[in-house]
């Protein structure tokens, strides 16, 4: 499967594209080749480190052609900041807009009530999504550990399926379509961060518009 | 909940894994590669390598040694040792680490500190802090110093204090070995990673010392540490990550289980 990997030299993808090849895909990095957008057949946009940097995305063309990926149906799964790009913009660099698929903005935790970043092993609640389960989250079990770190996080709305408590809940996974995000990062998540891995691998169509 | 973590450490010289006392008198405890997939299969949260006897001419058998044992890790791996550069760093990373530690050349120059986070976001940069107890201070453990060179040398900076400039530098966790407790299986050193613990807003990783569950769970509740380091305790078989969490979640410490 053609999975194209977006590097904006935010932080090193080499852990995500290890988890894919472990699972049987054949990931290719692109820091700005669009046409390794427009063949995906999956797109993965990993992230660590600063909102600001995902400027890379818009002034490499990468962000419109995410977009048109994503409207033609591709499966788009963002992690961590990846997930956080999906939102309007986050408070971290506020001139930065994401793509906006979903309106909200992402916040930092509140100082004073726990250590930032919140780094380690969270576990899930689970969330049934519109009556239906979340696809990504197929055979994961509420309460599973997956491990986080990041200091700035997504709030908890209709789309969000799997929330997470640290300091306060928050947005593990958002899942509408063909689009979905992770605040943790599944491909350091031992065996329960491969399944959901795979289960973005072997999604079938639905589309959703951005 | 988050929990605990339980990180296992894999002191590694000339692409082998070896355990000493208190950085001495090494011995061989195996390829690291299948140590730290044995670790990850059974519980360990995290994986940290420490090239202890870090030289020039062993980084190729460093990144060699990385990217072997990241090939079928699933779980986040640190490494540590002679890392001295941004351009160090990226290596690491490209191996396969998710993480890096810094200590003597974080002192010589903490700039490096910020320069690794801005490459590679705060959460990559762990400061290790290698420490002992100063006998002579008023207070020995608030004033214990940090030594460097693999606990060869000492230095002039306090232990508290430096753990608060690297959180200001954007160091995304304190890696804090107690030179006294290494190796002796005697017990973390509480007092000294609670007093680090309670001076920063970043996760303290609490090390040296480790030999039963108590101590882990002592190093939790008094020592207010976000996770603990252990090596010689699984090496030999005493004990799997495993067992350790099984027995701490008896003791009430919120760990991940099933692992």
């Amino acid at each position: 499967m053609r999975v194209t990997v977006i590097d904006y030299k935010a932080g090193n993808p080499t852990s995500v594209l290890k988890a894919l090849r472990h699972l049987g895909a054949e990931p290719q990095v692109t820091d700005g080749d669009l046409a390794l957008v427009e063949s995906a057949e999956r797109i993965v946009l990993p992230g660590v480190g600063h909102f600001a940097a995902t400027k890379r995305l818009d002034t490499t063309g990468l962000t419109s052609a995410i977009r048109a990926a994503i409207v033609r149906g591709v499966p788009f799964l963002g992690i961590c900041v990846g997930m956080q790009w999906l939102y309007s913009g986050s408070t971290e660099a506020p001139q930065q807009a994401g793509l906006g698929c979903f309106a909200e903005s992402c916040t930092r935790f509140p100082e004073g009530h726990g250590k930032v970043p919140h780094v380690g092993w969270n576990s899930l609640e689970v969330r049934l999504k519109g009556g239906g389960a979340s696809r990504l989250l197929a055979g994961v079990y509420p309460g599973e550990y997956v491990y986080f770190t990041h200091s700035y996080k997504a709030p908890i709305t209709a789309n969000t399926a799997a929330v997470t408590d640290y300091i306060e809940p928050f947005a593990a996974t958002v899942e509408r379509a063909n689009v979905m995000g992770v605040q943790f990062h599944p491909e350091k998540s031992g065996a329960t961060g491969l399944k959901i891995l795979r289960n973005f691998l072997e999604w079938r169509e639905e589309k959703t518009e951005c | 909940m988050l929990t605990k973590r339980i990180i296992a450490c894999l002191d590694v010289h000339a692409g082998r894994v070896v355990k000493g006392v208190r950085f001495a008198d090494l011995v061989d405890a195996g390829d690291p590669a299948a140590q730290a997939t044995r670790h990850a299969r059974e519980g360990a949260d995290e994986i940290v390598l420490l090239d202890i006897t870090a030289t020039h001419e062993g980084r190729q058998t460093l990144l060699d040694t990385v990217r072997r044992t990241a090939r079928e890790l699933f779980v986040p791996f640190c490494v540590g040792g002679g890392i001295r550069t941004v351009r160090d760093t990226e290596q690491v990373f490209e191996a396969g680490a998710d993480k890096v530690s810094i200590n003597s050349a974080a002192l010589a120059d903490p700039s490096l500190i910020e320069a690794i986070g801005r490459s590679f976001g705060a959460q990559a940069v762990v400061v290790a802090i290698d420490a002992r107890r100063d006998p002579e201070a008023v207070d020995p453990v608030r004033e214990a110093r940090v030594y460097v060179h693999g606990g060869r040398k000492p230095t002039s900076r306090r232990v508290v204090e430096w753990a608060r400039e690297a959180e200001k530098r954007g160091a995304g966790e304190i890696l804090l070995t107690s030179m006294d407790a290494d190796g002796t299986r005697v017990g973390f050193d509480c007092e000294l990673t609670a007093a680090v613990s309670e001076a920063v807003g970043i996760p303290v990783i609490a090390s040296g010392g480790a030999g039963t569950v108590a101590h882990f769970a002592e190093v939790f509740a008094r020592g207010k540490a976000d996770a603990a380091l252990a090596a010689s305790i699984f090496h030999f078989g005493v004990s799997s990550a495993r067992a350790l969490k099984q027995e701490l979640a008896e003791a009430g410490v919120p760990v991940r289980l099933p692992c």
